[in-house]
């Protein structure tokens, strides 16, 4: 098909791969013997190579951030709203590279690929990988590509928590963190609901303790309750309620377990889709990073000592209708960092989408992001 | 910017650490950076006053000054400002403990309710309206309105010692009976029990 171009979009990316041969040593204590990392770029490294952002991706994403495939045009990338030419991340000024994590289903190496040490897929004995993980990752890839210091790290999320991380683990490699709907530790009330998607996985009779590749079968219904919960989480009751009311789907009540309401239909569509295409063990993991990554822990909890080390300016954004996570939660970061005497400023957004609201084209939160890209010097 | 914005860079002293509560736009604090070499916060709670502070290139942070300074350690501040700002504010007193837990110094400039032409405009039976007082009664973001004599009695209650006063009229000072011909107050003030 020969679509009219659209001069706001990056047009057909290509997903790369670096390989690292090198063993990579994890948080956990466990060692990769090396590993590959799916990556994609826009735009183009100025000389001075001092143009560079990386976008981290959250949950179920992958590093293909903005465009589309030339196999698949509708396949559009997760942040294309908000990366492009003259979009807030401009990829006329900037040179964005979208990141995948080590442990996913996405083309980095990951519980599917296969286990030099037994010649099969990893499935349950890939370790259990981490934020920090995979920013030790990312630097590999930075070092690959010849940025020795980022213009700014960003992300939504679980990604915020790796642009978060960067701050930490490399506090001379990064100028600018933005850090969005974050948290610097979750709460026990979303580690339950990581904990009961896990469940839902784990107690899949197809799961087979995580060795389900050469079984020929996908723990479906773990997967589609683990989705289901979580995208019960993402979004906020008030943007439920006006997107699905209390619709019946049939008209009126059915008297059995047929669909009824509008919401259970849309959480069983989800739930299929995510299904297909998301692997059962990297969900699993990518729950427990979420989980584990609290940089306060090694500091007593003090969350101003544990950020004592960062030396970017931050961009910190929350959404007052994101219960999963918060503003509060990332008021504690905003305070660390003011007793830390750190550059950063706060934005407290009344947007209606609920933790998803992070990546919804919010007129006022494309501008904030829009205006601190332009002021980033290069 | 406005006259009592001119007269607040005056008194800040150079390379101070600054926070402004109700920056607007950020206009103070850029004027602030550029002349006093002064590094600063505002906060804000208006989302285009924030976008423009983010466009400004100045520091922002979007949060409810009712709710108080949780965000700031004590004495984290050597000067914290309070421009046009304390007439907004339900929480008068509470702010301002809180602005001088924060800040070494605050300072704090407000729309003169004693001025003649508001209290002509009283005794008329209407509200006042003016260039310091730019509202109608019915869509004024003002709460609090204040004369000099009414703020300075109450730092005296609360025990918040006055440093410096500037009262002005149409940017210039005015030094006689100043309640009654000035149209803006500017304070510099500490807790009392400071040195």
């Amino acid at each position: 098909m020969n679509a009219p171009h659209d001069p706001s979009s990056v047009g057909a990316a290509t997903a790369q791969k670096a390989h690292f041969s090198a063993p990579l040593r994890l948080r956990g204590g466990a060692e990769l013997p090396g590993f590959d990392l799916a990556y994609e770029t826009y735009g183009t490294l100025n000389a001075a190579k001092s143009n560079a952002v990386l976008v981290c991706h959250a949950l179920n994403a992958s590093h293909h951030v903005a465009g589309y495939y030339e196999k698949e045009k509708d396949n559009i990338g997760w942040w294309d709203n908000l990366v492009g030419p003259g979009k807030p991340l401009d990829t006329n000024r900037f040179f964005v590279i979208g990141s995948n994590y080590i442990g996913s289903c996405f083309g980095s190496t990951g519980p599917a690929s296969i286990n030099p040490a037994t010649g099969k897929p990893w499935g349950a004995d890939f370790p259990v990988v981490t934020v920090e993980d995979w920013v030790e990752a990312q630097r590999l890839l930075a070092d690959h590509l010849g940025i020795e210091r980022f213009a700014a790290v960003i992300g939504g999320s679980l990604g915020a928590m790796q642009a978060l991380q960067w701050t930490l683990s490399y506090p001379e490699r990064i100028r600018h963190s933005i850090v969005i709907a974050a948290a610097a530790k979750l709460t026990p009330q979303n580690i339950a609901f990581n904990e009961v998607a896990r469940q839902a996985i784990m107690t899949d009779p197809d799961f087979h303790g995580g060795h389900y590749y050469d079984k020929g079968v996908v723990p479906v219904r773990g997967l589609r309750i683990a989705r289901m919960i979580g995208h019960i989480t993402y979004i906020s009751g008030e943007a439920m309620s006006e997107k699905f009311g209390r619709l019946l789907r049939r008209g009126q009540p059915g008297f059995d377990f047929d669909v009824d309401f509008e919401v259970e239909s849309y959480l069983r569509y989800q739930g299929d889709k995510f299904s297909t295409y998301f692997d059962a063990n990297t969900y699993l993991r990518i729950t427990k990073a979420l989980d584990y990554f609290d940089p306060a822990a090694d500091y007593g909890g003090d969350l101003t000592k544990a950020l004592a080390r960062a030396k970017a300016a931050f961009l910190v954004v929350s959404f007052k209708s994101d219960w999963r996570f918060t503003p509060a939660r990332s008021r504690e970061m905003v305070k660390a960092l003011l007793d830390n005497r750190r550059i950063v400023s706060y934005l407290e957004l009344d947007a209606p989408g609920g933790h998803d609201a992070f990546l919804l084209e919010d007129a006022r939160y494309h501008a904030a992001l829009r205006s601190y890209f332009a002021n980033i010097e290069l | 910017m406005r006259p009592d914005q001119k007269a607040i860079v005056q008194w800040v002293p150079q390379g101070a650490r600054v926070l402004d509560l109700g920056c607007g736009d950020g206009a103070l604090l850029r004027a602030l950076w550029q002349e006093r070499e002064a590094p600063g916060y505002g906060v804000e709670i208006e989302d285009k006053e924030v976008l423009a502070c983010v466009a400004n290139d100045v520091n922002v942070l979007q949060v409810d000054l009712e709710s108080g300074l949780s965000l700031f350690a004590d004495g984290s501040f050597d000067c914290v400002i309070l421009s046009e700002t304390l007439q907004t504010i339900h929480r008068t007193e509470f702010l301002l403990r809180e602005m001088l837990r924060v800040g070494r110094e605050g300072i704090v400039s407000f729309p003169n309710f004693g001025h003649w032409s508001a209290r002509l405009q009283i005794a008329l039976g209407r509200m006042p309206v003016s260039e310091a007082l730019p509202y109608q009664w019915y869509e004024t973001p003002n709460v609090h309105h204040c004369t000099i004599a009414d703020f300075e009695d109450l730092c005296r209650r609360i025990g918040i010692r006055i440093r410096e006063r500037l009262v002005l009229h149409e940017g210039k000072p005015v030094t006689l009976l100043p309640n009654l011909l000035g149209s803006l107050a500017v304070y510099r003030c500490t807790n009392g029990s400071k040195p």
